[in-house]
């Protein structure tokens, strides 16, 4: 109060009217999360100068599970189910590069069919975890058919998925050496028609979604992200195609099969939210042809996992391992003293290199473009947490 | 569309060399097949900077790895970004030893901008004390590395100068204990 | 004329500002004994078929939510409509997975501000017991260490007829409490 009185003095000295508004006055600090309708386990406080953004703090770690010490005191196949947890809807993934750094360690050679199955499985969940994400952006963006839509179709990759490895979502498929266990009977029959019918679905998406005036106006020009700011922030995956980047470690440092699949890498020039939404879809698209073929190719019988020891273990060393993830590039980090359990684990997400760009882009942009942005960049908070 | 062409046959290359490689590349700190293109990147930055400076521990197909002092690593990190054209952080992360009294603190640099460059990734690594754990930041070479080291700062407790927040990131606002990778932090019940 | 004093001072008692509060309240409690039995049906059968979730995703389980509400399962025609409004219109919160230490605030602050009759969902191993992270750090052993639990949902993650089954559980129980 003491303090009011001698401003309200003080201006009176000075002989104004009122006091004048200071910036600090007219800002607005909101609070996004972590319960929110669209921010999920994530927060983040933006200040608002009437209708723009003019600062945020991303402030994540509310799912953080503290995976990396976890893995310290189990071994190298224990680690297995709890580390495919940060993205469940994308579990086939996050293990892949595990296992192909466990490999490269232990010296493990897995059998061709394993390398088959395993990209066929990652393929399929890419799917899994495309249409969960385009579902949740029609929530952000008011479009509830496409909340609807995605959820139904996804359910059907579930089916496959439950069918190959016996779980709705956590498969824990991908093990070092190989896979878990060989393709049911009929498998392929049933996949091939599933994915047809799929491509015929992904052309209604487009009427009903990407040609929508209403969606194209609330994400074109949006949160524009040059080609030098993505390479300067460091950003990956489906960010980094929107930007005009064609780089996809599918062809960059092709794993398992992948140099013998034909696909092409699907990039945007636009830079904006609609490239950074519709870049996944089209990976959609991308990836059935990649179905297709990895069906084809496969050969008809054989092994699909290596013979491991019990606990597998390599000499000391070190491997830094990468794939494609449904969010980008997943790295896994893992440093072996010999023992069968791993001395450290680093897990580079896509999500938490993607979070980068969310300050970057909210600065400057309106209050009403927040959804748009933020759920273009591709994020999962429970994986940037770990 | 002949670059990606070529890229898969890279691909199918590498992944021969790095079969062979396998065995000798466990071997730590010797350099028995140093791949081309790998150990000309390397000759390069050891030739500016002298083997003093640079302790190289592996040339593998697609992956490398040197050593450098703390005091050195910005001039170093600057030359790996505007001469050889890495230009952002995968990944940065911190190894406690607590057998050398050192906390290892590696950034794994890649490039988007020099297609040959793309299927290589350089982990620039240096050490830091580990009961006085400071290290200078590359956050004005790689800007990419903000949120990685202020992750890095809270679970090693390295911390970064000239890094504008070295604060909580990703653990409660109440956390009391020591960071929770260095190796004396034990896990409930373990 | 002392029971006419008695009586005076009853009066007075009354209109102390103090009292006033605690007398409505008891007066409240009286009418919902009285109305518990000719209406303490309809209104649970109101409740029930109105539940309202908070949107507070807590871990990874909120996936299984998602499907659960999703065209296959549909979780609406259990009356569990899926939520974009405020915290203070709901009366559910389903608690999906692992809540660590820098949730867990935040979870009771988003309990204790819900309008009274609310009912809890824990979702998951995570929030039953700390389940597959149990040994780690940052996650709490159980949920119901911070918030009063109706009904608990196993499974890492539960499939979304388990969580549907677990709702038409709450509702089973719903139908059998007194209204409050
Ligand atoms: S129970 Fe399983 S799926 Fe659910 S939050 Fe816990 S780890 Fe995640």
């Amino acid at each position: 109060m003491d303090n009011l009185e001698q401003k309200f003095n003080e201006t009176i000295k000075m002989g104004l009217d009122i006091v004048k508004e200071t910036e600090e006055d007219r800002l607005m600090t909101l609070s996004v999360g972590p319960q929110h309708p669209g921010s999920g386990h994530f927060r983040f406080t933006i200040k608002v100068d009437g209708d723009y953004i003019v600062y945020c703090d991303p402030d994540p770690g509310y799912v953080h599970r503290g995976e990396e010490k976890m893995c310290e005191y189990r071994n190298f196949i224990q680690n297995i189910p709890h580390l495919e947890r940060p993205i469940i809807h994308d579990s086939t993934n996050i293990t892949y590069s595990y296992s192909l750094a466990v490999e490269e360690l232990a010296n493990i050679q897995v059998p061709l069919r394993g390398q088959y199955i395993r990209a066929l499985a990652s393929e399929l969940n890419r799917q899994v975890y495309t249409l969960y994400w385009l579902a949740i952006y029609g929530i952000f963006l008011g479009h509830s058919t496409m909340f609807m839509w995605p959820m139904g179709d996804r359910e059907l990759f579930i089916d496959l998925l439950e069918a190959l490895t016996g779980a709705r979502v956590t498969h824990a498929f991908n093990i070092p050496g190989g896979v878990r266990n060989d393709v049911p009977e009929g498998f392929k029959d049933r996949c091939l028609r599933q994915v047809a019918y799929f491509e015929k679905r992904l052309t209604e998406y487009e009427d009903i979604f990407y040609n929508n005036p209403l969606f194209r106006q609330r994400t074109e020009g949006v949160g524009i992200l040059t080609k030098d700011n993505a390479i300067k922030l460091g950003v990956t995956g489906s960010v980094l195609r929107a930007s005009g980047i064609p780089f996809d470690v599918r062809k960059a440092e092709p794993y398992d099969i992948y140099n013998e699949i034909d696909f092409k890498i699907q990039y945007m020039k636009t830079c904006d939210s609609f490239a950074r939404s519709t870049v996944p879809f089209l990976d959609m698209k991308e990836s059935c042809h990649i179905i297709r073929q990895l069906l084809d190719k496969m050969p008809k019988s054989g092994e699909v996992r290596a013979k491991l020891q019990p606990n597998p273990k390599g000499p000391p060393g070190e491997s830094y391992k990468r794939v494609e993830s449904g969010r980008g590039a997943l790295g896994y980090y893992i440093v072996s003293d010999g023992t069968p359990k791993p001395y450290r684990v680093k897990i580079s997400v896509g999500s938490f290199r993607n979070m980068l760009a969310l300050p970057f882009l909210l600065i400057g942009s309106k209050l009403a473009d927040m959804p748009s942005i933020y759920w273009s960049l591709n994020y999962w908070p429970v994986e940037a947490d770990r | 569309m002949s670059s990606d062409r070529s890229n898969t046959q890279n691909g199918s290359e590498q992944k021969k060399a790095n079969s062979d490689s396998t065995q000798t590349s466990m071997s730590k700190k010797t350099e028995a097949i140093t791949p081309e293109f790998e150990g000309d990147l390397i000759n390069k930055i050891v030739s500016k900077f002298g083997d003093k400076v640079i302790h190289v521990i592996y040339i593998r197909p697609g992956r490398t790895k040197i050593l450098v002092p703390s005091h050195e690593i910005v001039q170093v990190a600057s030359f790996i970004k505007d001469t050889l054209g890495f230009d952002h952080a995968e990944s940065v992360s911190g190894t406690d030893y607590p057998k050398d009294n050192q906390i290892e603190v590696i950034y794994h640099l890649g490039s988007y901008s020099v297609d040959k460059l793309s299927s290589q990734i350089l982990a620039l690594s240096t050490r830091a004390d580990r009961n006085d754990s400071r290290l200078p930041t590359l956050i004005n070479i790689f800007k990419s590395v903000e949120y990685h080291e202020r992750e890095t700062f809270e679970m090693l407790g390295v911390y970064f100068e000239g890094h504008p927040r070295n604060e909580r990131f990703l653990l409660p606002e109440d956390w009391a204990d020591i960071p929770p990778l260095r190796k004396e932090f034990r896990i409930k019940g373990r | 004329m002392r029971s006419g004093d008695r009586d005076s001072i009853m009066i007075k008692d009354l209109v102390n500002p103090t009292n006033f509060n605690i007398l409505v309240g008891k007066l409240g409690d009286a009418l919902t004994r009285a109305l518990d039995q000719p209406l303490g049906y309809a209104i649970n059968w109101g409740r029930i078929w109105s539940l309202w979730p908070v949107h507070l995703e807590t871990a990874c389980c909120s996936v299984e939510f998602g499907a659960a509400s999703g065209p296959r399962y549909d979780v609406e025609r259990f009356g569990i409509i899926e939520a974009f409004g405020s915290l203070r219109q709901c009366d559910l919160i389903v608690v999906q997975g692992t809540v660590t230490r820098k949730m867990a605030p935040r979870l009771r602050m988003v309990y204790d501000q819900m309008p009274d009759p609310k009912y809890v969902i824990a979702m998951g191993a995570c929030a039953i017991t700390g389940g597959l992270y149990i040994d780690s750090y940052n996650v709490l052993p159980g949920v119901d260490g911070i918030i009063p639990v109706d009904v608990y949902v196993p499974g890492c993650p539960p499939r979304p007829e388990t969580l549907i089954q677990g709702t038409m559980l709450l509702q089973e129980k719903i139908k059998r409490l007194k209204i409050r």
